[in-house]
């Protein structure tokens, strides 16, 4: 068919059906409450972490702070060890196991797509075996308590979040989709596996290490469950969002996360000390959101669903 | 004859050493995630002895002594175990039904507006509440619904309403606990789905259009039936996963509040809590390792039956 003849077909066909008015009408209704409940939750943290701690006592948590203020900001800023340390350490942990679990996974998930390498189905297996049967977390955690003597070390929190058995799949699924002449080209070179590896596939890869990466960076982020397993109260500098769940759970540690301050603990202002903390310790996911949501999309796009 | 002979053996399998140093480079590049799954996953395994044993700490887990399967059977007899299934299984259930019935919804009414910035942004802002962890997830919910403070309680009130105390009333929890799930997980579904209703073929859609099919026949006849086997299969490997619990969300919501547990312990909640705050250590394996055998087998049954279905999508 002609394009001139797909434009007529398109001008002439649709007349406007009922159902379609319809429909258009209840989406924009549904999908737009939706998305309002998506992002209320957030402005209201944010709203109330600028106001007054009376003012919350008051009126409740409200859409916009009653009474504005910076407080429990300068509160925070005033003794900003704790958060800055918590900053260096999920930035280091992030940085660190990202890059390290992304090239891992590249190399495996290279390996594993290669129709020539005859142990690729063998290695899937033992790799996908782990997501069907774990032997539980008690286990787990002896193992690194007691046999790898982890406990109080960031390594039990950098070490198990470098791959999982899904991020592999996704990854071999991308390596898949690198035409076959780039690393044929290679082989006639009489290139090595790993420089065919290195040299012509890895840069050709870019979407899948940025989407890998995001995921990876994203778990790093958001880690609060192995550093609530395997660090205890001697660990000066917590990983963020642990340091966020010790300040909402503990009132310990809210106090000792403006100590020094030099403020009355009962004059504490714990209700907006607690949002602006987690306003401080959610703020970068947040405002990089926007840059990076549509790798997340073309990630779940090749590995969620098969053709 | 001879020279048949010859080319068989010219032709036989090369040695297991031979292929070894012919594939060293691919194996040593499989080595880190090799040696990765080994120790963290599969040296553990061993380890699931300790359910069999009363475990105590200084001797480890197999000088500890032996029980068998005592543990499993004071979980049976207290009836911990049959609450724990209960509640893990049933909330499974719903976040598998609305979820999906959810995310479907909004795909395919997504799909049918034409504003492609509006498609764009609601994907966006629906996939936001995925980043964010579930830390986070707990104090937006207690901010709306804490009885002193928070934003709901306070609009109850003003519109003459008494607000129940939440955090002191178990039966409240499964429907916070359902719609926030919902609330998590929609636009991540959402997107799943919306890239395979994309992915279709479209030239049925236009045939269907210049046959002057309206819009909701369209969605009825034709996206719905195609995408039937995706739902069936995604459908069948949640069913697979109903033994397990998203423990972030429950933990985080509800912590150790004792008043909750009754609708709100899950098997992971459980586990963690028997082992960080009880130390018990042999009960909390037992009910982690009756819950990988019984998991492991019923994702053989979904695997099973999606082969029976459509052997391209098993998983194995």
């Amino acid at each position: 068919m002609t394009t001139q003849e797909k434009h007529v077909m398109h001008t002439t066909h649709i007349k406007k059906d009922n159902t379609q008015i319809v429909i258009n009408i209840v989406t924009y209704i549904l999908v737009t409450i939706f998305c309002l409940l998506c992002i209320l939750p957030f402005w209201m943290i944010i709203a109330s972490s600028f106001s007054t701690e009376e003012a919350i006592r008051r009126t409740g948590f409200t859409l916009w702070p009653s009474d504005f203020s910076t407080y429990s900001y300068e509160l925070l800023f005033r003794s900003p060890d704790q958060m800055i340390g918590a900053y260096v350490v999920t930035i280091c942990l992030a940085g660190i196991g990202t890059l390290i679990g992304l090239f891992i996974i590249a190399m495996t998930g290279y390996a594993l797509q290669r129709k020539d390498f005859p142990y690729r189905n063998g290695i899937m297996f033992y790799i996908y075996f782990t997501s069907l049967f774990s032997a539980g977390l008690v286990p787990f955690y002896l193992l690194i308590v007691q046999t790898l003597n982890l406990r109080d070390s960031y390594f039990a929190i950098l070490l198990p979040l470098l791959m999982s058995p899904w991020l592999i799949v996704l990854m071999k699924n991308f390596v898949k989709a690198i035409p076959h002449e780039i690393t044929e080209s290679g082989k006639i070179d009489g290139a090595g596996d790993f420089k065919i590896f290195y040299a012509l596939v890895l840069p050709n890869l870019k979407p899948a290490l940025a989407t890998i990466g995001l995921f990876l960076a994203l778990s790093y982020w958001n880690e609060w469950y192995y550093s609530s397993l395997f660090l205890t109260s001697k660990v000066e500098y917590r990983p963020l969002q642990y340091h966020l769940y010790n300040v909402i759970n503990k009132v310990a540690s809210l106090k000792n996360s403006v100590a020094g301050s030099n403020v009355v603990i009962t004059d504490l202002p714990g209700e907006t000390l607690k949002m602006a903390t987690a306003v401080i310790a959610t703020g970068p996911i947040i405002l990089l959101y926007p840059f990076v949501q549509k790798y997340f999309v073309a990630g779940l796009t090749v590995g969620a669903v098969k053709g | 004859m001879q020279q048949t002979v010859n080319n068989a053996s010219l032709y036989r399998r090369p040695s297991i050493g031979r292929t070894i140093w012919q594939n060293k480079t691919l194996i040593l590049m499989c080595l880190p995630a090799i040696v990765f799954f080994f120790v963290f996953c599969y040296m553990p395994m061993p380890g699931a002895y300790i359910a069999f044993t009363n475990f105590q700490y200084n001797k480890g887990i197999f000088d500890s002594p032996f029980v068998g399967f005592k543990n499993f059977e004071f979980l049976f007899i207290s009836g911990q175990l049959g609450l724990l299934l209960k509640n893990t299984v049933l909330y499974n259930i719903a976040f598998i039904v609305l979820g999906n019935v959810v995310q479907l919804a909004f795909a395919i009414l997504l799909n049918e507006v034409n504003s492609k910035p509006y498609k764009k942004t609601a994907q966006s802002i629906m996939f936001l509440p995925y980043f964010i962890s579930d830390v986070l997830v707990s104090l937006l919910v207690y901010n709306l619904i804490n009885y002193d403070y928070g934003f709901i309680s306070n609009l109850v009130r003003s519109l003459g309403g008494e607000m129940p105390k939440v955090y002191q009333d178990a039966n409240a929890w499964p429907y916070i606990i359902v719609f926030v799930n919902l609330w998590k997980s929609t636009g991540y579904g959402t997107v799943v789905y919306f890239a395979s209703i994309t992915g279709m073929d479209s030239s049925m859609m236009e045939a269907a259009q210049i046959d002057g099919a309206n819009a909701w026949q369209r969605i009825r006849y034709i996206t719905l039936p195609t995408l039937k086997p995706t739902v069936i299969i995604l459908f069948l490997f949640a069913i697979g996963g109903i033994l397990k619990g998203n423990f972030g969300l429950f933990y985080n919501l509800v912590g150790n509040n004792s008043m909750l547990f009754k609708t709100t312990d899950i098997i992971e909640t459980y586990v963690y809590r028997s082992m960080m705050n009880s130390f018990n250590f042999s009960q909390s394996s037992a009910v982690g390792l009756f819950q990988s055998v019984v998991g492991f087998f019923i994702v053989l049954g979904a695997n099973a039956f999606v082969k029976h279905l459509d052997p391209d999508y098993a998983l194995f």
